[in-house]
């Protein structure tokens, strides 16, 4: 009986160790995939159309779900803010509220998860397909490095892609806030604008979210092209890295966007 | 899909995020009215400047006029010296008085110039020699607090005849 408890006990005491080791080494190899991937970056400029068939894929078709999402998160944000806004009688404000709410973070973080679940998921997807009908292992053995011309490519259409839907997401966003707040509840158009003027500054409030954009972009990017190549090579493995593709890079979307805030927040005091 | 389509839109694409980022930063921010004519700096000193940030406008019959280009503490006298960087198109008198103000109740605090009728204009470097610190709340208050408690002293004293010289009192304390 006790012999049975201990067996017990010694089973899930190794699940977690493995599962500790597990992590952590898989860590280790998508550090040491990040640095092959750059190794090879060169090999995605110098064949400059492989990345940009990656961007066309990446970015231009994400175009119409990250703008419309925008246009509708700026329109639901003036909603809001007006409502609050007029309380204290400074509805005038909400031309700041909207483009510093959508700027600095908005933008940045719900294009990240948009762009992770409908860009990632297809990379992640488009790369285990490969593995698992064997065009990786092909391609080795016609002397062509998969990470050169698959993965590198991919990773760099997605850095490039991400911070450009970004400035779209908050462009549109300012344009459904000007909707809503100046054309429906009739808030007057020079101080909408004024006073977002008075209130965003290019250096710090727009440079952080491209800074921000571009690392979501990067982290997205690297999670897809990892969890894809790492993939286990049958129909239900890649389904499951689709899968963590979406999970992963979403958590890291929202972690890495807390850390960045309070690094940039303490620089601007 | 044919390379050269491609192409085009991924050209589109940077296009539009470029002009996404050109409105940004035009539109939105305020990129260019940061640093229109380069102007030139005055030094003003207070004892207390509130919560003036740097930044901060710098008005003249509340048309923005410059920034607050830096705030520092002067270690011997402890006061307060900060830099107002003025666009060259406006010339201030040798008499300016310049104060520290809030718009409204929780608006941004901005530092204000009221020029005076001296005919000798300030110059780059210049010390602007009248100023107003900023009203601390919490000191007002307990100003006011004093001055009521010093008053009821007063009646207290005063007995009988406090209702009709009530007034008188608030004025001697000045």
């Amino acid at each position: 009986m006790s012999a049975e408890v201990a067996h017990g006990v010694a089973y899930w005491l190794r699940r977690l160790g493995g599962a500790v080791t597990g992590g952590i080494s898989k860590l280790g190899y998508c550090a040491r995939f990040l640095l092959a991937v750059l190794w090879h970056s060169p090999h995605a400029f110098r064949r400059i159309h492989l990345t940009l068939r990656e961007i066309y894929f990446a970015g231009v078709l994400s175009l119409i779900i990250i703008l419309m999402s925008g246009m509708f998160v700026g329109m639901v944000l003036a909603l809001q803010g007006y409502q609050t806004l007029r309380r204290y009688g400074s509805d005038e404000q909400l031309g700041i509220l909207v483009a510093l709410a959508l700027v600095r973070e908005l933008a940045p973080v719900i294009a990240g998860l948009l762009f992770a679940s409908r860009a990632g998921s297809a990379i992640t997807a488009e790369i285990g397909l490969m593995k698992t009908t064997e065009q990786l292992a092909a391609m080795e053995m016609m002397a062509v490095d998969p990470l050169a011309r698959v993965v590198a490519p991919r990773f760099w259409g997605g850095v490039i892609s991400m911070p450009i839907l970004a400035a779209l997401f908050s462009a549109f966003g300012i344009f459904g806030g000007y909707i809503v707040g100046v054309r429906l509840i009739g808030i007057d158009d020079g101080a909408f604008w004024g006073q977002m003027q008075a209130g965003v500054d290019f250096w710090p409030d727009v440079t952080d979210g491209i800074i921000k954009s571009f690392v979501f972009g990067a982290a997205v990017s690297l999670i897809a092209v990892f969890e894809g190549y790492d993939s286990k090579p049958t129909a239900e493995g890649v389904s499951t890295a689709t899968t963590r593709t979406v999970v992963i890079s979403s958590l890291a979307i929202l972690a890495l966007d807390f850390v960045m805030t309070a690094f940039m927040f303490r620089g601007a005091r | 899909m044919n390379r050269s389509t491609i192409d085009l839109w991924v050209g589109i694409f940077v296009a539009l995020g470029l002009g996404a980022v050109l409105f940004l930063a035009l539109k939105v921010g305020n990129l260019l009215t940061l640093d229109r004519a380069p102007g030139y700096r005055l030094e003003a000193r207070f004892d207390n400047i509130g919560g003036l940030k740097l930044r901060a406008p710098v008005k003249a019959a509340g048309v923005v006029v410059g920034r607050v280009e830096s705030v520092r503490l002067d270690p011997q006298t402890y006061e307060a010296v900060t830099t107002l960087r003025i666009d060259r198109e406006f010339q201030f008198t040798k008499d300016t008085i310049a104060s520290i103000n809030t718009s409204g109740v929780l608006g941004e605090v901005y530092v204000g110039l009221d020029a005076g009728g001296d005919p000798q204009m300030l110059k780059d470097g210049d010390r602007i020699a009248k100023t107003q610190s900023a009203m601390v709340l919490e000191k007002l208050i307990g100003q006011f607090l004093f001055d009521k408690a010093q008053e009821q002293k007063a009646q207290e004293a005063g007995g009988g005849g406090a209702k009709v010289t009530g007034g008188a009192n608030k004025g001697d304390k000045k």
